[in-house]
C-alpha cells in the first residue's frame, strides 16, 4: 500500500505543480492576447489580430519618457542597494557582534511591512521635511524596501563563505584592498550579481512606494494603473507584455550567466 | 567631566569601529532616515487637528476619536478577514509544490523555481489586469464560453470572493519559497527512519515533516498576512470596490477627503497590529539555522 502511494506521489505532484504554474502565468497570457488586436476596445475571440497597437505605443514620446524615468531610477537605486547590501549582508551573516540578532530583525522589518503604508509614510516625512517629491524622491523609497531584500540575497551567499579564506591572504600578506578584490569579491560574486538584479527588477516593477513618492514624474507602472483606471486602450497590455518578457529575459540571461561562469570555472579547476 | 565625555565618545566609537557594527552602519542609517523617522512623522500626524497639514501643531486625539466612533471597524475586519481566508488558502495550495521543490522534482527544480521568481518582478497591477481581460464580459473566459457553447454567465468580476483570489494569485511566491526552505530543512534520514519503524505516510507527515518544517511555515504565513494586510491594488482592480480595505480607506483619506491626519491615524493603528505580529512572531526564530549557516 505504501510502496504504491510512494510512486504515484511525485507524478501527482508534478501535475499540480504544473497547475499552479499555467495560474501564474495565465493573465500574462490574457494580456499577450489583449495586445494583439487593432481594435480599441477588448473583445474576445478577437476577429482582426494585428500589431497595430505595439507600434503606436514604441511612436509614443510619452511611453519613452516613462520608460526612462523608470529605468533610471532602476539603475540607480540597483547601484546603491548593492554597495549597501554588501555591507549590510557582512554583517548579517559573517560576524558575530553583540546586537547582531536584533540587527538582523531589524533588517527584515520592512520587507515585513505593507509598502502602500511606507510610501504614505515617505511621503508624509519628506513633506514634513519640505522636500519636493519627484523621480529622485522615488529613488530613495525604493531603497528603503529594495536595501533588505538585497541585503537577505547576498547574506545566503556570505553564510557559505569561508571567512578563514580571507584569514589566509592576509597571513600571506595581502593588503586589505587586495584581500578585498582578489577573494572576497570573486568569492561573493554570484551573491552580489543575483542581487542586483533583484534590485534592479524589484525598483522597475515597484508600485506602492511609486505611486506616493514620485511627485510629477511618473514610472511605467504608475502609467499603466492610471490607464487601467481610466482610459483604457491596448496600449496597456502591450506595455504589460513588455515588463515581463523584459524580466524574464533579464532573469533567464542573469541565471544563464551565472551557470556559464560556474561551469567554466569549475572546468579551469 | 569633558574628559569623561570624550572618553565615552571614544570607547563608544571603538564599539562602532568593529567589524559588525561597522558593516551594518550603513544599511542602518538608511532605515533610520527611511523607515523609522517616516513612521515617526506618520505617528505625529495622526495627533494633528484633522483636514490639517502641518506636523507642527497642538496635538489632539481628535482623529483616533473619529476612527473609534465611525463604521471604521469594518474596514479593519475585511482586511484582517481576507487576510486570514488568504493564508489558509496559500497554504493548503503551495504545500505540495513546495515539497516537489524540496524533494522530488531533482534538476527541475531551479526552473521551477525560475518560474515561480519571475512574476515578483512584473507590477502587480499589470498581472491582476490580466485577470481582469480573463474574467471581465467579453474577455477570454466569457468570450470564449459564449462564441463556442452559447453559454452566457454573468462575469464573477467585482465580488469579495474574486478579491481573495487575487491575493492568493499575487502572493503565492511569497508562501511558496519560505515554505520550499522549511520543508527542505526537514532532513531525510529522519523521514525514512520514521518510515521503517512503521509509521503511515499521513503518520510521517503530521508527527515528522510538518513539526520540523514548521519554521518555514510560519515565516512563509507571517509574510503573506502581512502583504495581504497591506494589499490594495486587488480590491481596486477586481473588486471594483465593492470591499472597502483599511488600506483604501487610509488612500481615501489622503486623497479626495484630504484628511491627512485621520489617514495618518489609521495608518498608525494599522502599523500597530503588523508590526506587533511580526516582532512577536519574529522573536521566537533563529534566522541563522533558517537561513543556513551552518
Amino acid at each position: 500500500m505504501a510502496a504504491r502511494t510512494q510512486r504515484w506521489m511525485p507524478w501527482l505532484i508534478g501535475v499540480w505543480t504544473a497547475a499552479i504554474t499555467l495560474f501564474i502565468y495565465l493573465p500574462s497570457i490574457c494580456g499577450l492576447l489583449a495586445s494583439l488586436t487593432q481594435s480599441r476596445y477588448f473583445n474576445f475571440p478577437i476577429t482582426k489580430w494585428g500589431l497595430v497597437w505595439w507600434g503606436k505605443t514604441f511612436a509614443s514620446l510619452e511611453v519613452r519618457a516613462l520608460l526612462e524615468t523608470s529605468i533610471t531610477i532602476a539603475l540607480i537605486v540597483t547601484a546603491i542597494a548593492v554597495v549597501i547590501a554588501f555591507f549590510g549582508a557582512i554583517a548579517f551573516a559573517r560576524f558575530d557582534w553583540k546586537g547582531r540578532s536584533a540587527f538582523q530583525k531589524l533588517v527584515l522589518l520592512p520587507i515585513f511591512f505593507p509598502q502602500s503604508v511606507l510610501g504614505l509614510a515617505l511621503l508624509l516625512w519628506f513633506n514634513a521635511l519640505g522636500i519636493e517629491t519627484s523621480w529622485k524622491t522615488a529613488i530613495f523609497a525604493h531603497l528603503v524596501w529594495v536595501v533588505p531584500v538585497v541585503t537577505l540575497v547576498i547574506s545566503i551567499q556570505v553564510y557559505s563563505f569561508d571567512p578563514a579564506l580571507e584569514e589566509a591572504a592576509f597571513d600571506l600578506g595581502a593588503t586589505r584592498w587586495q584581500v578585498l578584490r582578489e577573494v572576497t569579491l570573486p568569492v561573493l560574486w554570484p551573491g552580489l550579481f543575483s542581487g542586483a538584479l533583484f534590485a534592479f527588477l524589484l525598483s522597475w516593477g515597484n508600485f506602492p512606494l511609486s505611486l506616493f513618492t514620485t511627485g510629477a514624474d511618473t514610472t511605467v507602472p504608475e502609467y499603466m494603473y492610471a490607464k487601467m483606471v481610466a482610459g483604457y486602450t491596448p496600449g496597456v497590455p502591450v506595455l504589460g507584455t513588455v515588463s515581463t518578457v523584459g524580466a524574464a529575459i533579464l532573469l533567464l540571461g542573469g541565471y544563464g550567466l551565472i551557470l556559464l561562469v560556474r561551469r567554466g570555472r569549475t572546468g579551469a579547476a | 567631566m569633558a574628559m569623561a565625555a570624550e572618553r565615552v565618545g571614544r570607547s563608544l566609537a571603538g564599539w562602532l569601529w568593529r567589524p559588525g557594527q561597522r558593516h551594518a552602519i550603513p544599511i542602518l542609517l538608511l532605515l533610520l532616515i527611511g523607515f523609522a523617522a517616516p513612521l515617526l512623522s506618520i505617528l505625529g500626524f495622526s495627533f494633528a487637528p484633522p483636514r490639517t497639514f502641518s506636523l507642527w501643531q497642538l496635538p489632539t486625539l481628535e482623529n483616533y476619536r473619529t476612527i473609534v466612533a465611525e463604521t471604521f471597524y469594518q474596514s479593519f475586519l475585511w482586511s484582517l478577514g481576507m487576510a486570514v481566508v488568504t493564508v489558509v488558502i496559500l497554504v493548503l495550495i503551495c504545500y505540495p509544490v513546495a515539497y516537489g521543490l524540496a524533494r522530488t522534482f531533482g534538476r527541475w527544480a531551479n526552473l521551477v523555481t525560475l518560474l515561480m521568481v519571475l512574476p515578483l518582478f512584473v507590477s502587480e497591477n499589470v498581472r491582476l489586469y490580466g485577470w481582469v481581460l480573463f474574467f471581465i464580459k467579453g474577455g477570454v473566459l466569457l468570450g470564449s464560453l459564449k462564441s463556442l457553447l452559447g453559454i452566457d454567465v454573468e462575469s464573477v468580476l467585482f465580488t469579495p470572493g474574486i478579491i481573495i483570489f487575487g491575493m492568493v494569485y499575487v502572493y503565492l511566491p511569497f508562501m511558496l519559497f519560505p515554505m520550499t526552505l522549511g520543508v527542505s530543512m526537514v532532513p531525510r534520514e529522519v523521514t525514512e527512519a520514521a518510515s521503517d519503524l512503521g509509521a503511515s505516510r499521513l503518520q510521517v507527515f503530521r508527527e515528522v515533516e510538518l513539526p520540523l518544517a514548521m519554521p518555514g511555515i510560519v515565516i512563509g504565513c507571517l509574510l503573506t498576512f502581512v502583504l495581504a494586510i497591506g494589499a490594495i491594488a486587488e480590491a481596486k482592480v477586481l473588486g471594483g470596490q465593492t470591499v472597502i480595505p483599511v488600506t483604501h480607506d487610509i488612500e481615501i483619506a489622503f486623497t479626495y477627503a484630504q484628511n491627512w491626519p485621520l489617514g495618518a491615524a489609521l495608518a498608525v493603528l494599522m502599523t500597530l497590529l503588523v508590526g506587533g505580529l511580526v516582532l512577536a512572531v519574529l522573536r521566537r526564530f533563529d534566522l541563522d539555522r533558517i537561513l543556513g549557516r551552518r
